[in-house]
């Protein structure tokens, strides 16, 4: 599986977990109510951890814990739903979060200029053929009115 | 006016070069539907009843001489002619093709224009008073602040999927003419205590299907917090709007969901952390306003005496200075509002050669500049006294003269049956109607300062919940009804329309407004006007002569 990260194509080995699935070897992301469930349990799990937040999500619940999280997956279940731009910005610009946020799910690959801007680094296109495509929207615009999103 | 710089220039054009290669996207199948319209919309393109339509952006209003002429052109080359100037401030095109869009929009970055974020649940073009700069009763002028607004609001890329659009108005005036009360946000110039100049913010304002009046969220907001005030309002909306009902999505809803108070802290809250981060320095407020310094008067403006004659010996003349011209706060200027409302034409249509003409007489009258009301009518803002006749012998001939600014024939109207899809009602038509039952002048300007407003639908773009008479087309079992109120006002003292009664019939509704007409001519004290008049008496007495017959 191939994914965009830092303006580049790359492999990926991260899996998304259902609630329901067993936790699998290797880096693993789960629901933020996972997540809060089974802290515990994932803390003592050998491989990275990442939690996969959708737009009804509130970013200071897991603010505290972002120190032991690699990864944040933001899960578009509807593109026009704008809640996840500010999640992405607010764990950037306020909690200062230094890892992967990661674009999932149905965003479009005409939002990727956007996105980058409030902070995500790396997309999951739909399609694996949309790779190139997104990697070159990444490149809409060459000049801003706003401040970009900031560590 | 405000001039692009390289980087405005650069924006603009990438923007045009993004929309080409979504538009080919569309067209070669291999966008959706779906994601094609979520994109149009932020360029303004709307699929309509017969074709598309396109809204392009006259930032609060002002054009120049050379975008009026691309307006003309586009009207020309694209469309059929003529374009139609709306209760925003914009332009919209009624029959461009989806194809030759993107050259539209490349015709249009030529002139520093944009149709950018002109629809689609996002911030839209900020509006303002079209007699800002010039105004007798202003604090100060609102145009830098509307500039440091638009460049902000543009292509924001953490506000672009907002649970619904998204309005802001400015006024630096005393007397409100930008509605900001009836704005998502309204952004106000005063005075504190100290004698320094600031902003109020209102919030939650506006009209659609749930008019209400905007609340003020900050009495008094220093100069360099503008932006970080703004963002804080927008965050908390994009978090907590409601996403679950179109209906119940407008910022108006959350924070009367919410409630005032609570509403209040959170923006707050969220503002205490950003302030300090985004403050606008003095330096770049005083290069914006290096942007709008006053034109180069003539100090001997008012010593001209022929103006004087012309109005004695010309009552016509006379009538039109009367109507549609307003003092200015250099003496020997007026601004001159060119009437869009000739009795045979859809409110707020021009033609490309009407726009060619008006582009010719701002060079050579008003400093080369032109500005668009929230009536749908034309402004040249800086006319020296001495020219007045002479424009207004030209006017005349382009149709442009009618002295019915203010009178209620200065009606503002939606676009309607004749090219809005989502319509139940005709209103171009019934404009028109109510136009030949009103062609006696005098008893126009007797009758004075009385603000029609008329939407096709619900929507209400024609904001006829804040007309003094409101006329709103509803469907009844597939046929054209209309919705009276009496009453709005979306000035100083906004209040919205209270419903006269049931719908009238299509064929009822010129003779229900000359019957409400009449009514406040018999009943109205010694220079009351109809908006006080209503205050005074209530809906009654119009009610009874309305439905008298039924
Ligand atoms: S008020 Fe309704 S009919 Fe009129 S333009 Fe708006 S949406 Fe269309």
């Amino acid at each position: 599986m191939q994914i965009i990260k830092d303006q580049q194509i790359i492999d990926d080995n991260w899996q998304s977990l259902a609630d329901d699935d067993e936790l699998a070897t290797g880096d693993i992301s789960v629901s933020l109510n996972r997540w809060q469930q089974e802290k515990p349990k994932l803390l003592a799990h050998d491989g990275r951890l990442g939690i996969r937040i959708n737009p009804a999500d509130t970013v200071t619940d897991f603010a505290d814990d972002l120190d032991k999280i690699a990864l944040v997956e933001l899960d578009f279940p509807d593109f026009a739903d704008g809640r996840l731009f500010t999640h992405a910005w607010l764990l950037r610009s306020r909690y200062g979060y230094q890892g992967e946020i990661r674009a999932t799910g149905n965003y479009m690959p005409d939002q990727v200029f956007y996105l980058s801007r409030v902070g995500v680094n790396a997309f999951k296109p739909a399609k694996t053929g949309h790779l190139p495509v997104e990697l070159g929207y990444l490149n809409d615009f060459t000049v801003n009115y706003q401040a970009s999103a900031v560590n | 006016m405000y001039q692009y710089n390289e980087i405005d220039q650069t924006l603009v054009n990438e923007r045009v070069a993004q929309f080409r290669r979504q538009t080919e996207k569309y067209l070669q199948g291999e966008l959706a539907d779906e994601q094609f319209r979520a994109l149009r919309l932020r360029n303004g393109l709307y699929i309509q009843t017969h074709a598309p339509m396109l809204r392009v952006a006259i930032p609060y209003g002002l054009l120049s001489s050379a975008q009026v002429r691309k307006l003309a052109h586009i009207a020309r080359t694209y469309d059929k002619n003529y374009c139609h100037f709306t209760t925003r401030q914009n332009v919209q095109y009624n029959w461009p093709k989806l194809e030759q869009v993107p050259d539209i929009l490349a015709e249009l970055a030529t002139v520093q224009m944009h149709a950018i974020q002109t629809s689609g649940n996002c911030m839209r073009n900020t509006t303002s008073d079209h007699f800002a700069g010039i105004a007798v009763d202003e604090l100060e002028d609102p145009r830098p602040y509307c500039e440091i607004i638009r460049q902000w609001t543009t292509l924001h890329p953490e506000f672009d999927y907002l649970p619904r659009k998204f309005k802001i108005a400015v006024s630096g005036a005393l007397h409100d003419r930008a509605a900001t009360q009836f704005h998502d946000i309204g952004v106000h110039l005063v005075k504190n205590d100290a004698g320094e100049t600031g902003f109020k913010i209102l919030v939650g304002g506006g009209l659609g299907r749930t008019p209400i009046i905007g609340q003020v969220i900050r009495p008094y907001l220093e100069k360099k917090h503008l932006l970080s005030y703004l963002e804080a309002i927008l965050r908390i909306y994009n978090l907590f709007g409601r996403r679950d009902n179109k209906y119940k999505a407008r910022i108006k809803i959350l924070v009367k969901e919410t409630g005032m108070k609570k509403f209040t802290d959170m923006v707050e809250a969220e503002w205490q952390q950003i302030k300090d981060g985004m403050e606008l320095g003095d330096g770049r407020i005083a290069a914006i306003k290096g942007h709008f310094t006053l034109p180069d008067y003539a100090a001997d403006a008012a010593d001209d005496l022929s103006f004087g004659q012309y109005l004695q010996d010309n009552p016509a003349f006379a009538t039109w200075y009367k109507q549609n011209t307003v003092s200015h706060k250099i003496p020997g200027y007026r601004a001159v509002v060119l009437s869009l409302k000739a009795p045979e034409v859809a409110p707020g249509d021009t033609t490309d050669a009407q726009l060619d003409a008006v582009a010719d007489l701002a060079d050579q009258f008003s400093f080369g500049e032109v500005r668009v009301t929230h009536r749908q009518n034309l402004v040249f803002a800086d006319v020296k006294q001495a020219n007045l006749f002479g424009l207004w012998q030209q006017l005349v001939t382009l149709n442009l003269a009618t002295p019915n600014i203010g009178t209620v024939t200065d009606m503002i109207c939606c676009p309607g049956l004749d090219f809005c899809s989502l319509a139940n009602a005709s209103s171009i038509g019934i404009a028109k109607e109510i136009n030949e039952a009103l062609d006696d002048m005098d008893y126009l300007h007797d009758i004075g300062d009385v603000k029609i407003n008329m939407s096709g639908c619900m929507n209400g773009c024609a904001h006829q919940s804040v007309g003094h008479i409101g006329i709103l087309g509803v469907d009844k079992k597939g046929a054209e009804w209309y919705q009276l109120t009496l009453g709005g006002s979306s000035e100083n003292e906004a209040a919205i329309g209270e419903r006269l009664g049931p719908a009238v019939a299509k064929n009822e509704v010129t003779q229900a407004i000359t019957t409400i007409l009449d009514v406040y001519i018999k009943q109205r004290l010694e220079e009351e006007s109809f908006l006080d008049m209503v205050k005074r008496v209530g809906i009654d007495p119009f009610k009874e002569q309305v439905y008298a017959n039924h």
